[in-house]
């Protein structure tokens, strides 16, 4: 009969870090999740990077000039996981934001005061800033080493839409918490549109678009009308840059984003000299 | 103090700080390996924060600064002279390495191939920690702003875009919204767009230099740092209500009247020149005018083809050629109006408010 002591014992080696680590890592559940195992040869390293969804992203071997944060400044990447977390946080501030007249104020204030954890908001904000700068300065980059040039121009156009889409997300979101700052904003930003050529009703070209004595474009039928969905910033832009905001734009974004990935392997991975 | 103050203020002027911003990019552009070394860095770098930290003692300086909007500007203030000064001294490397028939500094690496795992996802593990404790230490330190609910009959003085918007609305000075809020945009997407079609030089391809590009990069970086970024800081920092000019150390004053009499080119002609009075038909009364801008666009290329781009109109060919010289110009026509302001309060070279169609 083992005495008290030597069982202890026992339990507190079967119990230590490395010895319950090797034990999850041989149980069905965890080889089940992570096929390779731990990356501990280079042969396990190149699996995982196969294996995995995420990580498949990536080549399984890159270019070492390309991978210096030196050439690149890592801000596409930083573009990219600020998309993220604004996705993470937005779906966060979805729970919380209704977006009517009634509640957009109220639910804002009360993401601080009530909520637990109350800076989603704050997050969600200075990542957005943070990503209009980054998209900026990761053009920048690409501009000053070149990498527009074949066979990577296609993926630079990609990049400008993307470049508009993040200014775009950036622009609907400022209206959605319904303060003096945000419908002032918005109301200057969108208010461009009525000066659209032809399309907008002080816009140059628009009184010559006339039915009879009918005029086409009023400022009920113009740009600025279909932008707001009424005459001037009201429920029916709170909805619309809502919906934009929340589900449309953030679509096209994602999509463009896996195009803008693929082409980037497949233009030859990170640019380099040749 | 005053006196420093108010020579800063006096620098501050958007005249004074367009123009010795384009001064300082172009001279620094011809001697970069005097401008973009480190010592000159730590110069500026240091003198960037010293003139932050010691302005924090004035009350209109710290008020304009914290609005926790602009906070992030502030960053972008310091961040894009760093990555100028950052690649420009990579790129001045390079051109003394090619001069001197070394490899380029990427190059030593491109032969050579890592693992993704460990070598890149860990960098990039670390770049996500480092960014994740930044926003979360930021969002602690500083709430985002809220203020009074929305009240669409009481618009505050100033009305600004959101801040990345507001080079559109400093452009809003010198062009009509038509221009500056729908036609500028749309060209500077379209250019953006159009410049790897345009830019057929095969050199620089995935390395930094300044030597081999020197044309594209002086182009670009005067429209991304000038024309969009200084913009952008101006606009955020220095117009105050009704959009007037305001110095960094300057009380936002509601009723501070900027006297400007803006003049057509119309009426410098016919009234001024002539000692007419302004015929009734507005085509007529604008004739010069639009004599005037279709000789920018339709003569400026047909002559530069033949004298100083030649060798563009050469080597890209007429439809490349014609759409860059076409971007060029779109481009240049801001700082163009901007003196013509600035020297003569010129205010629009075709103005036929009748139509909505002021340039
Ligand atoms: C690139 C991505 C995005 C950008 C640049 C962006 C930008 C913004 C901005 C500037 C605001 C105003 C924030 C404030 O005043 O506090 C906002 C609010 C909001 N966003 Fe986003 N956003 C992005 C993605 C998303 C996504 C993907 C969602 C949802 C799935 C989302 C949901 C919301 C909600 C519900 C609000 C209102 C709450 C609030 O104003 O704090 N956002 N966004
Ligand atoms: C939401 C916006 C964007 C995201 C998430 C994104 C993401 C990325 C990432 C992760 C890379 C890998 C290399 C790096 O980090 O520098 C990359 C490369 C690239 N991006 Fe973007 N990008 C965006 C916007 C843009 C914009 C605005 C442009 C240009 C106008 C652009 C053009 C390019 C090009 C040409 C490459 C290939 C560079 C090379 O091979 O050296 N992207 N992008």
């Amino acid at each position: 009969m083992p005495n008290l002591k030597d069982r202890l014992r026992e339990g507190l080696e079967f119990l230590s870090p490395s010895n319950v680590g090797k034990y999850i890592q041989e149980s069905q559940i965890y080889r089940s999740i992570f096929r390779v195992g731990v990356p501990d040869s280079d042969r396990k390293r190149m699996l995982v990077m196969l294996g995995s969804v995420f990580l498949h992203l990536h080549p399984v071997k890159v270019r070492k000039s390309g991978i210096r944060m030196r050439y690149t400044w890592c801000m596409g990447g930083i573009t990219f996981f600020l998309f993220l977390v604004l996705t993470f946080t937005g779906l966060l501030l979805m729970f919380y934001y209704r977006p009517t007249l009634e509640y957009a104020y109220v639910d804002i204030i009360d993401l601080r005061e009530q909520v637990p954890l109350g800076i989603m908001r704050e997050i969600h904000r200075w990542g957005a800033h943070a990503m209009v700068i980054s998209v900026w300065l990761h053009m920048y980059r690409v501009f000053m080493t070149g990498s527009y040039k074949p066979p990577r121009e296609f993926n630079w156009n990609v990049g400008v839409i993307l470049l508009v889409l993040t200014l775009l997300l950036s622009f609907t979101g400022y209206l959605l918490p319904w303060d003096q700052l945000a419908i002032w904003a918005i109301t200057v930003g969108s208010g461009m549109a009525r000066a659209t050529p032809f399309l907008g009703h002080e816009g140059p070209g628009a009184a010559l678009l006339t039915l009879g004595d009918i005029p086409l474009v009023s400022n009920t039928s113009d740009a600025r009308f279909a932008l707001l969905g009424g005459r001037f910033v009201g429920e029916a832009a709170l909805l619309r840059f809502y919906v934009l905001h929340c589900v449309g734009l953030p679509l096209v974004a994602g999509f463009l984003m896996a195009i803008h990935f693929w082409r980037i392997r497949r233009d030859g991975g990170i640019s380099g000299p040749v | 103090m005053e006196f420093i103050k108010d020579f800063i203020n006096f620098l501050s002027d958007p005249k004074i700080l367009i123009v010795l911003a384009s001064a300082l990019l172009f001279v620094s552009l011809r001697y970069p390996h005097k401008f973009y070394t480190d010592r000159a860095a730590a110069i500026v770098f240091s003198g960037m924060a010293l003139f932050l930290v010691l302005s924090m003692f004035d009350a209109d300086f710290r008020l304009i600064v914290s609005k926790p909007d602009n906070v992030p500007i502030v960053g972008m203030l310091f961040l894009v002279p760093f990555f100028t000064w950052f690649s420009m001294r990579e790129a001045v490397r390079n051109d003394k390495r090619l001069a001197d028939g070394k490899p380029l500094t990427e190059q030593e690496e491109t032969a050579e191939k890592v693992l993704t795992w460990p070598d890149l996802v860990y960098t990039e593990l670390i770049c996500m920690v480092v960014l994740t404790v930044v926003l979360i230490g930021w969002s602690l330190l500083l709430p985002a702003p809220i203020e009074e609910p929305a009240n669409p009959s009481a618009s505050p003085n100033p009305s600004k875009a959101p801040w990345y918007f507001l080079g559109l609305q400093e452009m809003l000075v010198y062009f009509d919204p038509w221009l500056a809020g729908v036609v500028f945009p749309s060209l500077i997407i379209v250019g953006l767009m159009a410049i790897p079609y345009i830019d057929t030089n095969p050199k620089g391809n995935g390395y930094y230099t300044l030597k081999e590009r020197k044309w594209e990069i002086s182009v670009f970086l005067f429209g991304f740092l000038v024309l969009w970024i200084l913009l952008v800081i101006l606009g955020t920092f220095l117009r105050g209500p009704n959009w007037s000019f305001f110095g960094p150390y300057e009380y936002w004053d509601l009723h501070k009247l900027e006297a400007l009499v803006n003049v057509n080119l119309s009426e410098y002609i016919w009234v001024k020149a002539l000692g007419m009075g302004l015929p009734g038909n507005p085509l007529i009364r604008e004739i010069f005018g639009f004599i005037a801008i279709l000789a920018y666009f339709l003569a400026i290329p047909a002559v530069l083809a033949k004298t100083s781009f030649k060798r563009f109109y050469n080597t890209l060919g007429a439809a490349r050629y014609h759409t860059m010289v076409f971007l060029l110009l779109a481009m240049a026509s801001l700082p163009i109006k901007m003196v013509l302001r600035w020297l003569f309060n010129l205010k629009y070279i075709v103005g036929i408010p009748e139509y909505f169609f002021n340039i």
